[in-house]
């Protein structure tokens, strides 16, 4: 079962092209991160699988053939938009009481132990709730409604550490609990690797790689050696991107080759090989046929 | 904040150092052994549940399941349906005098390495190169 498929999806303003040529198949059960630079078509892409928004090209389906949008998607789907928006005049106990009216499905249990557990008075207006308290109620609001899906636009971008730390481990912890599949998009990526096992790079409008975590870690190396013979290293090896220096060279390459002579090799970390892509955004990692197009340019 | 009276059953809370490079599901696994060769943990203690282990470190649930299996597949742990995953195995844990032994060995090796000029960084790339040679002689893959 596939929790997102699109094919050949876009969506155009005007003469902009926020999103082209997007086709992804995401198993259900992953933690999704969504990255990439402002304006690479992160938010669209995320609203059009909530319906929010509809494709300009293509077509977009969740968990399994259902199209964003309709009954079906609202009622097993869920979503927190970015700055998690609530009504700063209710009450916790009557934004709860909202929420309940507006869904098909709701447990307010469910709802009510999260934001005891947290310590989060239901008698308080939301508005004057710290950002991590805010975030919370937004995520338990989202989580009480059972959602299969639940999709994040920046959950956590505005909150301090140990709130973010917070807002992660009450979400990674309705994963382990319910096995829902989540997709989030997040500028923090030194803290990716360790809630995402899968991975969505989007650059200018475009899918840039997309794959399992442990996949992409297991098929790219950092090479160090030489400047002199780097240039002879890039003709036969794909490299995603280089930090040439006078005399030493480092490059991200995408094989499981055996480095040559004078060469040394080491593993990399998400965080290193996300920001390889994103330095050399024509350089790509897809899945099918185009899975050798990661021999680009060194530059 | 009162704390959770169900994760106090628990025999050990993990911790994760993101600076080590050492992957995460791996830092679990070796802090399992530690416990193990320490005898903080022995056979018939129930490791921490995996919603425990995600919702006090902040992980992916597939992490620890990972690591837990890494350590059923060691012979270490085992997981009962419905109950959580329980360690089976112990880690020879070398007797005291050998290891004071062992380690008298190593300080006047230490000394030798200082005399001869190594740094303590020399001395670690030393000594993980002397390491990873005989991993390979063994043909055992250096965890």
């Amino acid at each position: 079962m596939n929790a997102i498929e699109t094919r050949n999806l876009g969506k155009r303003y005007g003469r902009t092209w926020a999103l082209r040529d997007c086709s992804l198949a995401i198993p259900a059960g992953r933690v999704v991160a969504l990255v990439g630079p402002n304006g690479a078509g992160k938010t669209t892409l995320l609203h059009m699988a909530v319906g929010l928004t509809a494709p300009s090209t293509g077509t977009i389906s969740v968990l399994d053939g259902t199209l964003p949008g309709s009954n079906d998607a609202l009622s097993r789907v869920g979503f927190v938009a970015q700055d998690t928006p609530l009504y700063p005049q209710l009450t916790v106990a009557d934004t709860l009481r909202l929420v309940r009216n507006l869904s098909s499905r709701w447990d307010e249990d469910n709802a009510r132990a999260r934001l005891a557990a947290l310590d989060i008075d239901l008698r308080h207006r939301v508005g004057k709730l710290s950002g991590g308290q805010h975030a919370q109620v937004a995520l338990a609001v989202a989580l009480a409604r059972h959602p299969e899906l639940l999709v994040l636009d920046e959950p956590a971008a505005r909150l301090d550490p140990l709130a973010r730390h917070d807002f992660m481990a009450a979400l990674m912890a309705a994963v382990a609990e319910d096995g829902i599949s989540v997709l989030f998009s997040s500028h923090v990526i030194s803290e990716l690797e360790k809630v995402c096992d899968y991975l969505v790079v989007l650059a200018r409008g475009k899918v840039q790689v997309v794959g399992d975590v442990e996949e992409l870690l297991d098929t790219h190396q950092m090479w160090t050696g030489p400047s002199a013979t780097a240039d002879a290293v890039t003709t036969t090896t794909p490299v995603v991107s280089a930090r040439p220096g006078d005399r030493q060279t480092s490059l991200l390459v995408r094989t499981n080759a055996v480095p040559p002579p004078g060469w040394r090799t080491e593993d990399t970390h998400l965080e290193e090989l996300v920001l390889s892509y994103l330095r050399a955004p024509d350089a790509s990692a897809l899945p099918g046929p185009t899975a050798n197009s990661a021999a680009a340019v060194a530059s | 904040m009162t704390i959770d009276k169900q994760s106090s059953d628990s025999p050990l809370e993990f911790r994760l150092d993101p600076g080590s490079g050492v992957p995460t599901y791996m830092q679990i696994v070796r802090q399992v052994e530690d416990a193990l060769r320490l005898g903080h943990l022995v056979p018939g203690d129930r490791l921490p549940k995996v919603k425990e282990v995600v919702a006090s470190l902040a992980i992916n649930p597939n992490t620890v399941l990972k690591a837990y299996r890494e350590l059923e597949h060691k012979g270490l742990a085992a997981g009962r349906p419905g109950q959580g995953t329980f360690i089976e195995g112990t880690l020879d844990v070398v007797p005291l005098r050998e290891q004071q032994a062992l380690q008298r060995r190593l300080t006047r090796w230490l000394v030798d390495a200082a005399a001869a000029g190594l740094d303590e960084e020399g001395i670690t790339a030393l000594f993980s190169s002397a390491r990873h040679d005989l991993a390979r002689q063994k043909g055992v893959i250096a965890s």
